[in-house]
């Protein structure tokens, strides 16, 4: 069986695109898929950092797409997940060194040694986005619950249904259920209202996100992590099962613990 | 100054120099037959059109997302730009609008204020009837009434020489009557524009706003006046 191709884009950047790709790619191999993470945002390279591999980049994908190296040559291997591979972006060039077919034609190649192929798209609609949304099987549109990010995303599923790759599915990143609760931030159904696409996940704000990025260690792969845990929830989805979402609960701080216990005392 | 650079004599396709890239007109004909003459022309001067920013005129011809995605990616294969579509059939336009193109050159744009649409056509029969929602980035200018089953998300834009029937939320920009018809009207079922013009008069929608009601919205004694639609 040939291997899925899943495109992560946004249109706006900083919304947790590299951290999604990253996250998700862990939690496939972690459930025994051979998977390929493909940065590719040329010229920003991110996705080897976020995973913990930048030390061991010797060829990446300008060089492979123009020749300079075999496929097994470009490929990194996870330092934890044997399954896991990387194919980074070139650090020194620009996005017009790859064109959407030469995407096309690397991801047929790899469509017959992996189950999935996740390629990390850069922000914009520009042709780094168009590289990244050629080969897509699925496109997965990652958003923030605020205006500006969803405005972007609108924007970008349009896109994705003209260039015929759709329907989108929609993560929701970054929610922050506290102030969902008091009506500070977009709720994930004022976001769906608008963005009127099918919903495959909601990652709630977690610090250990940004601890885990600085040390190349992937969420998903933190069993106690609730952003892990929506991560793991996703790949689930994407291979099929129905799992529910998680409700979104205030991950209250010390002062809300204690608040809770006395509430709970009290009563 | 334009400079004409007319390489190949044969009238299906033409070149032209203009202020910023290269404008590509197309004859008539079979799309396929058009599409394949045009990259073999293109292919024969691969040197002159490197690197080149290009605005096609396709004419009437009524092209799908499929055709001109595949066409633009063709372009891109030969480092060529496409950005812009130049189109008579409000399909296309659609359609390069959706995949991120312009749909008029500036100088076209400035010739079209001159030459305002006619009154016949504005106010004739003529309307469009756009089936989807309309996303962010969407622009769609018609010189007759524009109807929209779906919602006009924020960001996208509807210019109507007549009226503007929505059947969804309107919650993007609508200017109705932008010839100067000021009888124009437009209407939702749920009407939150960020802009809402009828001719040259431009209104927001108040923040204090009660629930979600079906409006028109017309020009009285020059204001812009919404009023709750009432069946009764």
């Amino acid at each position: 069986m040939l291997g899925n191709v899943l495109t992560i884009t946004s249109g706006k950047g900083g919304v947790g695109k590299t951290t999604a790709t990253a996250n998700i790619g862990a939690a496939l191999a972690a459930a025994g898929n051979k998977v390929v993470c493909i940065d590719a945002d040329i010229g920003l390279r991110n996705l080897d950092v976020v995973l913990g591999l930048e030390n061991r980049i010797v060829y990446d994908l300008v060089d492979l797409i123009e020749g300079r190296c075999r496929m097994r040559q470009a490929l990194i291997r996870d330092k934890r997940l044997p399954e896991l591979f990387l194919i980074p972006a070139a650090q020194t060039r620009d996005k017009s060194a790859v064109s959407p077919s030469d995407m096309i034609k690397l991801c047929e190649e790899l469509r017959k040694e992996f189950d999935w192929i996740l390629i990390d798209s850069p922000a914009g609609i520009e042709r780094g986005f168009r590289n990244a949304i050629a080969p897509a099987d699925i496109a997965m549109v990652v958003t923030n619950p605020e205006v500006a990010a969803v405005r972007d995303a609108d924007r970008i599923i349009g896109l994705i249904e003209a260039e015929e790759k759709g329907p989108a599915r929609l993560l929701i990143n970054r929610i922050k259920p506290g102030m969902v609760k008091r009506g500070e931030m977009l709720s994930p159904d004022d976001v769906l209202e608008l963005l009127a696409v099918e919903l495959i996940g909601m990652v709630p704000e977690d610090e250990n996100v940004i601890t885990s990025t600085n040390r190349g260690m992937p969420v998903a792969l933190d069993g106690k992590s609730k952003a892990g845990e929506a991560f793991r929830n996703i790949a689930q989805r994407l291979l099929g099962s129905e799992v529910p979402f998680i409700p979104l609960e205030e991950d209250g701080g010390f002062i809300d613990r204690i608040t809770k216990l006395f509430r709970s005392g009290g009563k | 100054m334009d400079k004409n650079i007319e390489f190949a004599v044969k009238p299906k396709v033409q070149i032209k120099g203009i202020s910023d890239g290269l404008l590509i007109i197309l004859g008539e004909g079979d799309w396929q037959e058009l599409h394949d003459f045009l990259l073999d022309q293109i292919d024969q001067q691969v040197e002159f059109m490197r690197g080149a920013r290009v605005a096609l005129d396709v004419g009437n011809q009524v092209l799908k997302a499929a055709d001109l995605g595949q066409l633009r990616s063709q372009l891109y294969d030969r480092d060529i730009t496409l950005w812009a579509i130049i189109s008579n059939s409000p399909t296309t336009d659609q359609t390069a609008q959706t995949l991120g193109m312009a749909t008029r050159l500036t100088k076209v744009k400035s010739e079209m204020v001159e030459h305002p649409v006619s009154k016949e056509q504005t106010m004739g029969e003529q309307a469009l009837l756009l089936h989807r929602t309309l996303r962010s980035g969407f622009s769609i200018h018609f010189p007759g009434h524009v109807v929209v089953i779906g919602d006009v998300n924020p960001g996208a834009e509807i210019v109507a020489g007549g009226n503007i029937i929505v059947w969804g939320r309107l919650k993007g920009m609508a200017h109705a009557g932008a010839d100067g018809n000021k009888e124009a009207i437009v209407c939702a079922l749920d009407l939150m524009p960020t802009q809402l013009r009828i001719a040259d008069r431009i209104s927001i929608t108040p923040q204090d706003r009660k629930k979600a009601l079906p409006e028109i919205v017309r020009l009285v004694d020059g204001e812009v006046v919404a009023e709750p639609w009432n069946p009764k």
